[in-house]
């Protein structure tokens, strides 16, 4: 196959790609979106397949052969719960990739066709430092992630002295590393610099708290599309350079989506240390006396099944409780009693951007039922009762009072402003953000204690 | 249509003219450059048109296209001979296959179950 018939075909494939991603705009279009993905991958693998630099092809085979049943096999029996870990595990093997491709293209550089005589331009070193750097980054940052999500490192933020200096060095020394492998074009530098990189992407993550991990894995999808852009740069392929552009840009959009959803900037997210200790000023005192009013699920299905309209509100707390298949079926009961339920969702709910309405769609929740904050909020004072349940942060009105709050200025969901709030919780502890929730004190809110789908099952025995 | 010849002549003189031989030849990195800042812009737009409810599958759905880097893997893997470039290639080829099988089955299992009434 001719170089050029190669790089229209790729041109080809990357219209796929975009396609994919255009598919996502509404759920309906979404599923023949995933396809032009696949027949995207399809062509650009047959292309490459068919180019004369491939001379043989049993390695490859065997490669396709066991990763591709690798992959099959766990995304066919991951639990729906485990997908921010699954995403995250993902994110990494695309960084260690990345720094495979990069030591192929520096080890041989002649099979690629990017190297001379004189060996491999500086130019195309420079971007193969950038992306191996990168990858690395992405590589053990993801892991730590996974590790982090999957509860087998504490989630809480780790922080040291002097943390964010040693960081910045580390930084200055990968930038050297990058440096010296365009100068030297050797393995040594090479070395050097993947083992700061890797350094790098863990202490990276670490310091970064459990709720925060919404951000932390958009950015690491964000970092697997830059490495992947650098590695096509050093390749001179337009068609990785192209995906990268794309991968980069939703994952940093994502990010972005995020942070504004806390009302902190990338950089407070980055530095990390947030929630870690209960926070001193600022925000009613944590320990505090004053009664709640505490009902039982009797009240609850009572107050529910005689409301006209019910908003839920779901957090993280329901996707730890796995409480979203018991929360449909107490949904269905009110729906039958001509109850009007709808399902709010915070951006920064649950572990990963959209993790919330994915739950909620394994559950058979009907997607016209579950509505983004700003398409919501102004209902919640026509609505009889708000249910919250898993959630605490993001309902907290201090957010919107009180200057000195943390959480000050972040969007939130006005579930105050309905008739009675209900709050599923396990107990009175501050959430991820270490301040009380003063809606816990009002007249109209009820605390139903427990774990949420312990709760949500006693409720729906209560409405026989 | 002489002018269709033409434009045929030329585009092919231009398709089959070695590059080296041209004084005037814009650096590939400059191309790459243009394709990139446009790639960017075309990502910029058509992600914000996603909607929030689907931000999972878009997670799922880049990461399988981003080990579209399979294709730098998969000319490491086919060079010939055995030496450290294809043992890189090798698990390089296996580490993105079991993204793009993965993350293209997630990806068709989480749009399954968003239905509608």
């Amino acid at each position: 196959m001719s170089p050029n018939l190669s790089a229209i075909l790729y041109l080809v494939a990357s219209l796929c790609f975009i396609m994919s991603l255009r598919g996502l705009s509404s759920p309906t279009s979404a599923r023949t979106g995933n396809f032009y993905g696949i027949g995207g991958m399809v062509i650009a693998i047959l292309t490459t397949l068919l180019s004369d630099t491939i001379l043989s092809f049993e390695t490859i085979l065997g490669g396709l052969l066991i990763g591709g049943s690798i992959g099959a096999f766990i995304a066919h029996r991951i639990k729906m719960t485990a997908l921010p870990q699954l995403i995250a595990a993902f994110h990494s093997l695309v960084g260690l990739s990345a720094v495979c491709v990069a030591a192929a293209a520096l080890d041989a550089p002649e099979s690629f066709g990017i190297g001379g005589m004189q060996g491999i331009q500086t130019g195309a070193l420079i971007e193969m430092g950038l992306g191996m750097a990168i990858g690395a980054i992405t590589f053990t940052g993801s892991l730590v992630a996974f590790l982090k999500l999957q509860g087998l490192i504490g989630s809480k933020p780790l922080v040291y002295k002097g943390q964010h200096l040693f960081n910045a060095l580390l930084l200055g020394a990968i930038l050297w590393g990058i440096y010296q492998l365009a100068v030297t074009g050797e393995f040594q530098a090479f070395w050097i610099l993947s083992i700061l990189s890797f350094l790098l992407g863990v202490l990276l993550i670490l310091p970064i708290g459990g709720a925060d991990m919404p951000v932390v894995v958009s950015m690491l999808n964000s970092y697997s599309g830059w490495a992947a852009c650098g590695i096509g740069f050093t390749l001179q392929n337009h068609l990785l350079i192209i995906t990268g552009a794309l991968v980069g840009a939703s994952g940093a959009i994502l990010s972005y989506i995020m942070c504004k959803g806390m009302n902190r900037s990338i950089f407070n997210v980055i530095l990390g240390g947030f929630g870690g200790e209960p926070v001193g000023q600022g925000g009613p005192a944590v320990e505090d006396d004053r009664p709640v009013k505490q009902g039982s699920a009797e009240d609850a299905a009572f107050l529910m099944k005689n409301a006209r309209s019910v908003i839920i509100v779901p957090g993280y707390g329901m996707a730890v409780a796995q409480a979203q298949h018991a929360l449909r079926e107490m949904v269905d009961v009110l729906k039958a009693a001509k109850v009007k339920v709808r399902f709010a969702i915070h951006p920064v709910a649950g572990r990963m951007p959209g993790h919330m309405n994915v739950l909620l769609a394994e559950a058979n929740i009907p997607y016209e039922d579950v509505l983004e904050l700003d398409e919501i909020n102004r209902d919640f004072s026509s609505t009889d009762v708000a249910f919250v349940i898993g959630a605490n942060d993001v309902t907290n009105p201090a957010a919107k009072t009180d200057p000195q709050s943390p959480i000050y200025g972040m969007p939130i969901l006005d579930v105050e402003h309905a008739g009675t709030v209900l709050f599923v919780k396990r107990s009175m502890a501050a959430g991820y953000a270490g301040v009380q929730n003063e809606l816990f004190y009002r007249d109209n809110t009820m605390m139903l204690f427990g774990d949420a789908k312990k709760v949500c099952e006693k409720i729906l025995k209560a409405f026989y | 249509m002489v002018l269709f010849t033409q434009t045929v002549q030329s585009m092919q003189i231009i398709l089959t003219e070695p590059v080296l031989d041209r004084v005037d030849v814009v650096d590939p990195f400059i191309t790459g450059l243009t394709v990139f800042v446009l790639a960017c812009f075309v990502g910029y737009y058509v992600v914000w048109r996603v909607t929030p409810a689907l931000h999972s599958p878009l997670m799922a759905v880049t990461n399988a296209i981003s080990s579209v880097i399979i294709v730098g893997a998969l000319i490491a893997a086919g060079s010939d001979g055995f030496g450290f470039s294809k043992t890189m290639g090798f698990l390089a080829v296996v580490l993105a296959s079991i993204n793009i099988f993965g993350g293209f089955i997630v990806t068709k299992r989480m749009l399954h179950m968003f239905k509608k009434k």
